[in-house]
């Protein structure tokens, strides 16, 4: 057994994973030699056409085996058709022991379960959650999963962890010769920021298009120098669980609460000056602090750079209206950010390893200064929990909640103290997603709680004396006194889940959950 | 003198509302053991609201209960529970005979000494929800030392004139003007009744504007969203802080030269003006400029 920087006890290597490299601290580990590529291949001036027939003629074209590694991208979310379509596919061609390398899973792809019990598919590296998670807390899968940040995952692709052999990118429209775009289509999904690193590393890259139109379309995202075949299908996905409607700024007064405290820290932060840059999401929380915000920049004439992330209608609002110069969009939520994103030239769409990836010459969330994020639960070292849920099954992945983490000046988890009666607040958290060295301040119902170690940003909450400002100790010792001591989560020794920290060191696993009687 | 801009109520049978409902940070608070609760679980909200009220973490709020109404069995077992348990008042609906404030005045006296509680320290907000209540305001607000403030009712009371809620709030016009006339006949509080569409929040800002300038001074908030709304409203603007900062600073230098009149812009200024000068700065959150 090792102990790794936060003091979590791993052993030297998993079975299923590999050595572990333990977590050294958010900015310790380097990378030495060269990115690794996918394979070079020649296309001449007779082959002006990659349409195969159907999925199954571009599994066998690709040259997908057993054993292998297939990628996918999350930019459909909850509608997605693609993934089961090709997984089914490979089950009726006999091919097995898969390693699936999406960039998310949703609700939808609880169908690949049965998958995962016949042995298609062997192991999975990407979050998981719902059923699937549940499935693998439960140990229901061979080999750990391994969860990686959204700038963890393309690192990993770039520097060889993981070697996609081909990857399927859903394309919501598409021409003969390769050229994919995430706009201008019944499928339209936005930015296709995921599925760069996919496109440019994978040894073979089918794309998956319900909208096949004459070559060249416009608005290209990934272009024909990266994609081996193309297939059109029916459907690509559901378009009303592609997208989200408006989302409407919530009126749960807790939540708005938590809101305008977050707001409030923001504003008396020094990061709130001309040309502040943020990313807040799009829940339900994140978007209220986001309105609040707004109501400062106004009130004290400020004007921001550039908003950063998953981007909603709300920002796109924010960038008609001038209080952010950029949109730098990797996945777009609803159809306003859609539309947006298609139109105008300061929506601009970035690659996940663009956003986030910490092993390059330098990505977006360096550049942040504020980020609002969630968290299933924090301790008192302001080490948070996204991946497991209070009774220790895997329920989310971690997104990027690492990297903006990491990146960003200001990073303020914003959660209600109690979920019902599950307390957010914890002496230690069950598993740790991202350290407390790069969380900066938790807000609650009950105020603001900020890291000792940010002396300058609690004396700028005090001079501002406009929120209540409460220790991680009295915070910790509210949530007790409300809820009462938590039962611990009974666990098996066998690891079922890897969590990586971005730079591919081990920041924590995940066990079994022990049979309830 | 206390702020009561907004005094929220609370469900008496929701633990999470009673436990949570101070960190919106009204003013006051209103345990609700009346309409927001079934007549079948009247006994569990009173045990509940008690045991909350028990731990008392209410932050720096103004704590009240509205217990049942006194033409109902429940008033007394409502007091019996709550007073011991640590308020500031209790708020008593459809009260319309000052004769039912000597009863009640009786009955806390009775429990404050029981309790050990100094005498008198259960202070009495009256909501009068009907013509006759509105008529006797001013009987009803001096019959006990102990009522602090009044209320006119919303619903039942326009039902009482024969006439219903609307969104100018015509019907409820001369009401209003009247329990403020009598509040400040009586000495006592004159603060509004709710303003029930609670996603109406430039109706609501309308509303509290109106019955400032009648000189409310505060509302009941069935919403916590609706409370920096109110408070918003209730805040006096700078160019006010400026000048109440102005008589309250001549009235301290009068009194420590030991001169009974006071000058300020050069007009006189009399006690009550500079009391209410003192006032908004209390409003305004800046009531140790009061105190020092």
């Amino acid at each position: 057994m090792i102990r790794n920087a936060l003091g979590r006890e791993l052993p030297e290597s998993i079975p299923g994973y590999g050595v572990v490299k333990p977590f050294l601290g958010h900015d310790k580990r380097v990378p030495e030699g060269n990115r690794d590529g996918g394979r070079i291949k020649a296309t001449f001036g007779n082959q002006t056409d990659k349409v195969l027939p159907d999925i199954k003629a571009a599994i066998a074209a690709s040259g997908l085996k057993s054993g292998m590694t297939v990628s996918f991208h999350h930019h459909l979310r909850n509608g997605d058709y693609v993934v089961n379509m090709v997984i089914d596919a490979c089950a009726e061609m006999g091919i097995r022991d898969l390693t699936l390398f999406p960039t998310a899973l949703f609700g939808v792809h609880k169908k690949l379960i049965p998958h995962i019990k016949s042995g298609v598919i062997r192991r999975i590296m990407g979050s998981v959650n719902g059923p699937i998670g549940q499935l693998v807390s439960e140990g229901g899968m061979e080999e750990p999963v391994v969860l990686r940040s959204h700038g963890g995952r393309p690192r990993a692709v770039t520097c060889g962890d993981v070697h996609i052999d081909v990857a399927f990118l859903a394309a919501p429209r598409a021409d003969r010769y390769g050229n994919l775009s995430g706009v201008g289509s019944k499928s339209a999904c936005g930015s296709l920021g995921y599925a760069f690193t996919d496109a440019m590393y994978a040894d073979c890259v089918v794309a998956v298009t319900d909208c096949l139109q004459p070559y060249p379309i416009g608005n290209v995202s990934i272009s024909q120098l990266y994609v081996d075949f193309v297939v059109a299908v029916e459907s690509i996905g559901d378009p009303a669980g592609i997208v989200s409607g408006t989302t409407q700024i919530t009126r749960d007064p807790l939540r708005l609460l938590i809101s305008r405290y977050a707001a409030q820290l923001i504003e008396a932060s020094p990061y709130f000056k001309n040309g502040i840059s943020f990313q807040t999401g799009a829940g339900g929380i994140p978007l209220a602090v986001t309105a609040f915000m707004k109501e400062a920049m106004k009130r004290r004439e400020v004007k921001g750079s550039f908003g950063l992330g998953g981007i909603t209608g709300y920002f796109v609002d924010l960038l008609k209206e001038g209080y952010v110069e950029r949109l730098l969009d990797v996945q777009s939520f609803d159809l306003e950010a859609v539309r947006s994103i298609a139109s105008n030239p300061d929506h601009v769409e970035i690659s996940a390893d663009w956003y986030a990836n910490p092993w390059n010459k330098g990505c977006a969330v360096n550049m942040l200064d504020v980020v609002i994020l969630g968290a299933t639960e924090l301790d008192k070292d302001f080490n948070a929990n996204v991946n497991t849920e209070a009774d220790g099954a895997l329920l989310h992945g971690i997104g990027g909640h690492q990297d903006t983490a990491a990146g960003a000046k200001l990073t303020i988890i914003s959660q209600p103290l109690l979920r019902g009666r599950i307390p957010c607040v914890v002496d230690s958290v069950y598993s740790v997603t991202t350290p407390g060295e790069v969380v900066d301040a938790v807000v609650t119902e009950y105020g603001v709680t900020i890291n000792p170690r940010r002396q300058d940003l609690i004396d700028a909450a005090k001079e501002a004396g406009n929120f209540p400002l409460l220790s991680m100790e009295e915070l910790l010792a509210k949530a007790k006194d409300l809820v009462g001591p938590m039962e611990p989560v009974q666990t098996e020794e066998r690891i079922v889940g890897v969590i990586e920290w971005r730079d591919g060191t081990v920041i924590d696993v995940v066990r079994q959950l022990k049979a309830k009687a | 003198m206390r702020l009561r801009r907004t005094m929220l109520y609370l469900p008496g049978n929701n633990p999470n509302m009673l436990l949570r409902g101070h960190l919106f940070n009204p003013d006051g608070l209103v345990l609700d053991l009346e309409d927001a609760v079934a007549m079948r679980e009247k006994d569990a909200a009173r045990i509940l609201v008690r045991d909350v009220l028990r731990q008392g973490n209410f932050g720096t709020c103004e704590v009240t209960v509205r217990i049942n109404g006194m033409d109902t069995s429940y008033w007394k077992e409502d007091l019996e529970a709550v007073v011991p348990a640590g308020i500031h008042g209790i708020r008593v609906p459809k009260v319309e005979d000052p004769k039912d404030m000597v009863l009640l005045d009786e009955t806390l006296s009775e429990i404050e000494t029981r309790a050990g509680i100094p005498l008198g320290k259960t202070l009495v907000f009256c909501l009068l929800e009907t013509a006759k209540g509105i008529w006797r305001a001013y009987e009803i607000a001096t019959a006990s030392k102990r009522v602090t403030a009044i209320i006119p009712g919303g619903e039942d009371l326009t039902a009482d004139l024969r006439t219903n809620r609307s969104a100018e709030g015509t019907e409820l016009e001369g009401v209003r003007k009247m329990l403020v006339l009598a509040a400040r006949a009586a000495g006592v509080d004159a603060l509004d009744t709710v303003f029930p569409r609670i996603t109406d929040d430039e109706g609501l800002r309308k509303e509290v504007g109106f019955i400032k300038q009648l000189g409310f001074d505060g509302k009941s908030v069935i919403h916590p969203n609706q409370i920096p709304i109110i408070h918003d409203v209730f805040t006096p603007t700078e160019k006010e802080i400026e000048k109440a900062k102005r008589i309250v600073a001549a009235a301290k230098e009068a009194a420590e030269r030991g001169l009974g009149a006071v000058s300020v812009d050069g007009r006189m200024v009399d006690r009550p003006v500079v009391k209410r000068a003192e006032f908004t700065l209390i409003r305004a959150g800046l009531s140790e400029e009061v105190l020092s």
